[in-house]
């Protein structure tokens, strides 16, 4: 199959699904075009650039795209082109990426549900009637349900890993300073990183290889080795993998998750892994870091969201301050005031070192508390989320709730770890479901710079079990 | 930690929110329940703890001091609301008499 043929068929395949999923924001089929018209001619010159040549793949909507409308799903980037691509989305197109549109996610990043995206919500492939959870479920759901290849997406907290589980994808997130975040739209700039999702875990591999490096552009990225894939068939005989005994026992683990889990642990003691006990003692003040660091981070970030050099502007205004007040007003949805004024907060003067200190300080001991679990394991695995897919609404209520959904991933967010999150089967949900249950995902948390290891463990459990990413059929 | 409706209007100014009427309400319930959350930290002896700011130990990376290419000013205007001669336009700084 062609590049172009494989487009086409790519495109009839978002046609037919996308009305029910919502998975896009806006499409670029010109764009794709051209990039598969140009890949085209590069296989039929001997040319072509690597596995990646001709294949389509979308971008979450905080990814820079050359030209084309970026809003990060809020309505104060209406109309904002980028002048240029992130450096991700460059690198992708120098392999020769078909570029099909950009993805729905929650404002800004901010969220667990892709319900806080200032457009629509986007549904889980898997049960339309259920969120595909969040930041990045759109870039999530697309690639459940057939609707793009691969798909890159954000992670602050889980927001790659927590969707790929509620979909039945894999996504990864890498080490930070792993991937240059220039061109990203920042949400909170020492623990966003960029990471892909796919249906395997050789794929996740591949387009993690292709988007790393150092890149002058974001003096956070590192110069080191960068090697996703010659390790990654090595199996897990000898491996110690670690669960830490505060993951499994966290609030609100429904039952059926916790199985699925034990029988994906138990498939990696088959394939010879040693399954060790490591304790991560700081684990249930992990949430309280992170809601304070992330909302200080996004709080300065979105400062430069004012009105004035791009996006929404009220016309109506008489003064700078009320420009200010009025595009705010009009452009933010509700969770992305709660952050900037949580973090103000923090910030304020008589509050920094109660809050944003004692955050800064907690951080430490969550890293320290990782540092000294991987002395005794080679990596950690627990469910990426507490919960399968939850119905759309039943949290966007109660903002603590939602933030729960993170609480198994944002810790390798606060100490810069690697993970990847793998389907490993399926769970009803407490209230009853009559179909086959919804995806469960097993998360794979490795140490710094250490995404082989993640990888290699990912890639033996998917060996062993026999459980791959399924397309969901919703045409 | 209870956080009043004077201290989310004050917090929102600082922030340049904008809220409307009413809202001071919805967001200091909110916010307070996020920060009793967040109180546990208290808990924590943290005294000798020296805080993370970020995790990677990449210190003060330099490079050559070389002129480069940057955006031009067409492009770095294209998306702004309302330019005029090459700058963006603002209002009026001062604020009016209260």
């Amino acid at each position: 199959m062609s590049p172009v043929e494989l487009l086409d068929q790519q495109l009839a395949d978002i046609e037919a699904a996308d009305p029910r999923v919502h998975a896009y924001l806006r499409l670029t089929p010109q764009l794709a075009r051209a990039q598969a018209l140009a890949s085209d001619r590069r296989y039929g010159e001997g040319e072509e650039r690597g596995p990646l040549d001709g294949i389509p793949m979308a971008l979450k909507d905080v990814l820079s795209l050359h030209g084309v409308e970026t809003t990060a799903g809020s309505k104060i980037l209406t109309g904002y082109r980028p002048p240029y691509d992130a450096t991700a989305v460059g690198r992708l197109k120098d392999f020769g990426a078909v570029i099909l549109g950009m993805t729905n996610c929650d404002e800004f990043a901010m969220g667990s549900s892709t319900e806080n995206s200032s457009f629509f919500p986007t549904r889980n492939p898997w049960d339309l009637e259920r969120v595909p959870g969040g930041s990045s479920g759109g870039s999530a759901a697309a690639v459940a349900a057939g609707e793009a290849v691969y798909a890159l997406g954000t992670d602050t907290g889980g927001s790659i890993r927590q969707p790929a589980a509620l979909c039945g994808v894999v996504g990864m997130k890498p080490t930070y300073g792993r991937v240059s975040r220039y061109g990203l739209i920042a949400f909170a700039s020492s623990l966003d990183q960029i990471g892909p999702f796919t249906r395997s875990v050789a794929d996740a591999a591949e387009v993690l290889q292709a988007i790393s490096g150092r890149d002058d552009r974001d003096a956070t990225s590192s110069d080191r080795p960068v090697d996703m894939l010659s390790g990654l068939e090595a199996g897990v005989r000898g491996l110690r993998v670690g669960i830490p005994r505060e993951y499994t026992g966290v609030e609100g683990m429904e039952a059926g998750v916790r199985a699925v889990f034990e029988a994906a642990a138990a498939a990696l003691e088959r394939a010879g892994a040693e399954l060790v006990e490591v304790s991560l003692p700081h684990t249930d003040y992990g949430l309280a870091s992170y809601y304070i660091v992330a909302p200080a981070e996004c709080s300065s970030n979105l400062a430069r969201f004012d009105g004035i050099k791009y996006g929404l502007s009220d016309p109506t205004a008489e003064t700078l301050l009320e420009t200010y007040l009025r595009t705010r007003r009009q452009g933010f949805g509700a969770e992305v005031r709660r952050r900037v004024m949580l973090g103000t907060y923090a910030l304020s003067t008589g509050y920094y070192d109660a809050y944003y200190l004692k955050a800064q300080k907690v951080r430490t001991l969550i890293a320290q508390d990782f540092a000294t679990a991987f002395e005794n394991c080679d990596a950690i695995i627990s469910p990426t989320s507490p919960v399968v897919a939850f119905p759309l609404g039943a949290k966007t209520g109660d903002p603590l709730a939602m933030y729960l959904n993170d609480v198994l991933t944002l810790g390798a967010n606060l100490a810069g770890l690697p993970g990847i999150s793998v389907p490993c089967g399926r769970s009803a949900p407490p209230a009853g479901h009559e179909a086959k249950g919804l995806p469960v995902g097993l998360q794979v948390l490795a140490p710094q710079w250490r995404e082989d290891m993640a990888l290699r463990v990912a890639r033996g459990y998917e060996e062993a079990s026999g459980v791959v990413a399924e397309v969901a059929r919703v045409g | 930690m209870t956080l009043s409706r004077d201290q989310v209007r004050h917090v929102a100014m600082l922030a340049r929110l904008g809220l409307e009427t009413g809202e001071e309400e919805y967001y200091a319930e909110q916010l307070s329940g996020i920060l009793a959350h967040i109180e546990r930290m208290a808990e924590l002896d943290t005294e000798a703890i020296p805080p993370t700011a970020q995790v990677v130990s990449v210190s003060n990376p330099l490079r050559e001091d070389e002129p480069h290419h940057g955006l031009d000013q067409e492009q770095a205007l294209a998306n702004a609301p309302a330019t005029a001669d090459g700058y963006f336009v603002v209002k009026a700084i001062q604020e009016p008499e209260p």
